[in-house]
């Protein structure tokens, strides 16, 4: 396995990336548009394009992933995507009748020039039905900047301020499962709280078998929602990669005070979480919060000697990234190596940052645009114990024989994952579970007879 | 429910103006073999109808490219293109020995930023190669292109020469755009077009068998093409090259040398068969080793082509051999599976493929259709030279090629060729998918989500055969469903023993536990428990 990479070195590239940690802006932008409810993604671009982020979502959820395109060919690249992009609208409420359509742009449709705004002024869209619309070029940020993109779009389009206080809650998820949706809600719900997350895929990439197929399913968040947003209470963005841009603008828009935190993965960000909703609401954190808190310090204690300065390596999703280092470092792990494909320029800070609370940061790599390639040869020269990310990287710990734990995006290779949360304290005890069965089957694997340890 | 009925029940969905363009694309199969019908096949999708096609760049790079093993192919273009075909087709692959180089595992990107799409990628393409170069020394580079490079223009062909002038390797230029033709097909075209400029006919790769083919448009999906090769083996015919499936640069080059095409997937190969027929010689002959019948109908074709008595001999003992290998599960499996109904929804050729063999297990088609098929794929070559090529399509270059000096053989007499297609339809002939289906069963080309969620409830096959966009749909839907195009991670489904496996897989998803428990019990009677007022 990736038995051509070099093993004397780590190579410096500038223009050629090889296997990626990262993809483009309008798959994280369906993924968004695909949590309101009862809303057709609508890619305006190639067909191509839409094919391929409705298979890469529904491998990773197992799933369906329904979107729509503008469908290009090459006239419509020189003339521009204006009259498709009007007989697609016309086709997409005509035939799949949603409540709104999100659009989003693509590197041809980018690169042409084509004006949305300027198209769907002159474009004629159903009586009480929304079109929503961003720009997501292919050759800016990453999948995750698309998600945010999508998410601002809503935002700056939709939300409106009527005056009268909704006295909600506005979450901003980030880039992250509807089983991660679901622990934040179930949180919120725990402190009575009333709020509004977009976007929200539960009930949507987890709708349940029940023998009909719901175009629209149950979940997503309610359009009538999102134009309150305007009026909501506060703010809270959940990673800065992916939520910061959408708390940003009903910040400016409405008003809307709002705070921006890292994903509550991992104790210390949870406790940053759950004090922000103590907060907001009033009211002290219940107990049944902090006995589940109580739970996940209580295993950290039991098993940390199989923890203790382990090294390991984290790729993915920015958020996601420095997420799992937290909770990693809390068990006294070194993440020696932290990287994402995803541009952001506060990663490296952020990461030190972290870094520096357990007096780490000499020891360890962090680096944003960064790709698996480059994973691999450091981990050649510097080798780990654990290496925990999505899919790709286990090409990677077939290579080297490193125990591997999935978590993020994507995961194409395994089922359950996109159920369960990896956010909330729920979310570091199933990690915690994750990653110590990784080391410990692993010992139980290259130990001797005589070290084969029957209590653990 | 009747099935020209369904078919106008469908399209009344429609609105007038989608009517009209939708309506040509569906067809209810009448009296196939007396009556010719028509069919509306690759022309450009309607925007917004939930096609499942993909586009150009995935036909070039993603189906024929993808599994050349020793070439570093590197898509030049913003990152998610490449990225997306980095390991999601099943196109196994693995060296030859220790010297060949085996890239599937790697995927090579420009990612180009918003910086290179204002001042020209060119320069960092170049510069990828380069580090390519370096890390790697691979004899051989693609450049595929996504589409903002073509919009650019960005001189890949250039790039290509610069990189055989400054390194001394081949490199050959693929303008695969997504935005070009309509469909995956324009892809399969150009893909087609540059392997034979510049890379067949220049190996050195002799065949050593008495008879030698190639395999062409066999993908390796699930290790298809390692099943078709031991059979083959078994038969004692040499493969020199599969195009593409495992293939390697070195084979692909020498592929001229052997001695008849045989062609699997017509639509995604069928211009390399056919410029080699010209420049070469060398004679086609259309196989299917998908299905039990057809594998039997293939191979003897290949005997009657050789004319070789000791073959044909080895050819019938290697048959009554796997069918003995298989006797029992076969008898398993169709007592099971006889009288089901299926639908299906594939690629250029797989929808009729996998129709004779569900007939091999007793199963009926009642409604198949083409993802990125031409009218020749439904219809049968005999109707290409009534094909009107639309301004979609006229954009793809079509080659026009001649004999090569030197390395054109000539096979047979004209006399001797024509008596030969007498005995064998498969030379250089298709029949198409529509001849070989029931009459009253359904067709339809670049099906979308409408019409599939309409004519499954309408027709109500037991099993819908498609691709991962789909899939899911069906299912939740409550109707079993598979993939054709990765086999649901499993296979291989060629050849004999692979048809047990697609029998097994397909009795398997029909039989699974859980479909008994899609409805929970307290729907079926009340769970509650209580007493009826008065009653003591």
């Amino acid at each position: 396995m990736l038995d051509l990479t070099p093993r004397d070195g780590v190579a410096q590239r500038h223009a050629l990336v090889i296997n990626p940690a990262k993809t483009c802006q309008p798959v994280g932008a369906v993924y968004a548009a695909l949590g309101v409810h009862r809303c057709m993604p609508h890619s305006h671009g190639s067909q191509g394009c839409v094919a391929f982020h409705r298979m890469y979502l529904t491998r990773h959820f197992k799933e369906p992933a329904m979107a729509s395109t503008s469908a290009f060919t090459e006239g419509a690249s020189v003339f521009g995507g204006g009259a498709n992009l009007k007989t697609a609208i016309r086709n997409v409420f005509d035939l799949y009748d949603p409540d709104v359509m999100a659009i989003h742009t693509t590197c041809l449709s980018e690169t042409i020039g084509d004006d949305l705004h300027s198209y769907l002024s002159d474009i004629e869209v159903p009586e009480g039905k929304h079109v929503i619309y961003c720009s997501t070029p292919s050759y800016v940020g990453s999948h995750i900047w698309g998600f945010a993109s999508m998410t601002e779009g809503f935002v700056k389009q939709a939300a409106q301020k009527s005056g009268v206080a909704t006295g909600r809650l506005a979450l901003f998820p980030g880039f992250v499962n509807p089983g991660d949706m679901r622990e934040y809600k179930r949180l919120m719900g725990q402190f009575g709280i009333r709020y509004t997350m977009l976007p929200d895929t539960s009930g949507v990439f987890d709708a349940p078998m029940t023998g009909t197929f719901e175009l629209y399913p149950k979940g997503g968040t309610r359009f009538e929602d999102i134009v309150r947003l305007g009026d909501a209470a506060h703010s809270i963005a959940l990673g800065e990669a992916a939520s910061e841009r959408p708390a940003s603008q009903l910040q400016r828009d409405h008003r809307v005070s709002s705070e921006v935190m890292g994903l509550p993965i991992g104790v210390v960000a949870t406790d940053v979480f759950v004090s922000a909703l103590s907060r907001f609401s009033g009211e002290p954190v219940p107990y049944a919060i902090e006995e589940e808190r109580g739970q996940v310090v209580d295993i950290m204690l039991d098993a940390q000697q199989y923890f203790k300065s382990r090294r390991v390596a984290i790729y993915g999703d920015p958020d996601t990234v420095l997420g799992i280092a937290s909770l990693c470092l809390e068990l006294g792990m070194v993440p020696s190596m932290m990287v994402t494909g995803s541009p952001m320029p506060t990663f490296q800070a952020r990461a030190s940052a972290l870094l520096d609370g357990y007096g780490l940061a000499d020891q360890c790599w962090a680096q944003d645009k960064a790709d698996l390639f480059e994973l691999h040869q450091r981990i050649i020269q510097g080798p780990v114990d654990l290496l925990v990310g999505g899919t790709h990287g286990k090409q990677i710990a077939r290579a080297e024989d490193i125990p591997f734990v999935r978590a993020g995006f994507p995961i194409m290779d395994r089922y359950v994952h996109s159920y369960m949360p990896l956010v909330g304290y729920r979310g570091a005890m199933r990690l915690i579970e994750l990653m110590s069965n990784a080391l410990m089957d692993r010992q139980d694997r290259d130990c001797s007879d005589e070290d084969f340890e029957m209590v653990m | 429910m009747e099935k020209e009925v369904a078919r106008e029940s469908v399209l009344d969905g429609y609105a007038p103006k989608t009517y009209k363009k939708r309506r040509e694309h569906i067809v209810t199969v009448d009296s196939p073999l007396e009556t010719p019908q028509e069919i509306l096949a690759n022309v450009r999708t309607l925007p917004g109808m939930l096609t499942h096609r993909g586009c150009c760049y995935a036909g070039c790079k993603g189906v024929v490219l993808g599994p050349i093993k020793d070439a570093c192919t590197i898509v030049h273009g913003p990152i998610g293109c490449s990225f997306y075909t980095w390991g999601t087709r099943r196109h196994k692959g693995r060296s030859e020995d220790e010297s060949q180089q085996n890239f599937i595992p790697y995927c090579f990107s420009t990612d180009m930023q918003e910086g290179d799409i204002v001042f020209g990628g060119e320069k960092k393409l170049r510069a990828a190669i380069s580090e390519a170069v370096e890390l790697f020394h691979p004899k051989l580079i693609f450049i595929c292109s996504t589409c903002p490079v073509g919009l650019i223009g960005d001189d890949i062909n250039a790039v290509a020469e610069w990189t055989r002038t400054e390194y001394g390797i081949e490199a050959v230029a693929f303008a695969c755009e997504g935005y070009k033709g309509v469909s995956q097909s324009a892809g399969h075209h150009i893909a087609n077009n540059q392997l034979i400029k510049r890379i067949i006919g220049t190996g050195d790769i002799q065949p050593t068998a008495t008879h030698s083919v190639n395999l062409l448009g066999e993908y390796n999906i699930g290790g298809d093409g390692w099943e078709t090769e031991r059979l083959l083996k078994r038969c004692g015919i040499e493969i020199l090259a599969v195009l593409t499936g495992d293939g390697s640069y070195e084979r692909i080059a020498s592929s001229n040398n052997a001695d008849l095409n045989l062609v699997q997937c017509h639509r995604s190969i069928s211009y390399i068969a056919e410029m080699m027929h010209v420049q070469y010689g060398t004679d086609w002959l259309k196989v299917n080793f998908v299905g039990i019948t057809s594998t039997i109908k293939s191979l003897r074709e290949i005997a009657i082509y050789f004319d070789d008595p000791a073959l044909t001999a080895r050819v019938e003992e290697v048959i009554v051999d796997e069918m003995a290998s298989i006797a029992d599960e076969y008898d398993y499996y169709k007592e099971r599976l006889t009288g089901k109904t299926a639908a299906m929804y594939v690629g250029g050729s797989r929808s009729h493929h996998y129709q004779g063999l569900l007939r091999d297990f007793g199963v009926d088609t009642v409604l198949a259709g083409y993802e990125f098929a031409h009218r020749d794929d439904y219809e049968g070559r005999e109707i290409i030279p009534d094909i009107k090529t639309d301004a979609d399509s006229k954009n793809i270059e079509t080659l026009d090629v001649a004999p090569i000096d030197g390395k054109y053989r000539v096979r047979f007499t004209k006399s001797a060729y024509e008596n030969l297609k007498e005995k064998i339809e498969g030379l250089d002939y298709y029949a198409g998918l529509m001849k070989e289906m029931d009459k009253g069963s359904v067709v339809v080309d670049d099906l979308n989500h409408y019409e599939t969620e309409e004519f499954i409830r309408l027709l109500e096959p037991d099993i819908f055969y498609s691709g991962i966009k789909d899939k899911y749909v069906v299912q939740k839907g409550g109707t079993v469903s598979r993939q054709l195009h990765s086999y649901d991670y499993q296979g291989p489904y060629a050849g004999f023993k692979g048809a047990i496996n697609f029998a097994h897989d397909t009795l398997m998803s029909l039989t699974t536990p859980a479909w008994k428990l899609v409805v929970p019990p307290w729907r079926h009677e009340s769970v509650l428990e209580g007493t009826v007022g008065g009653d003591l």
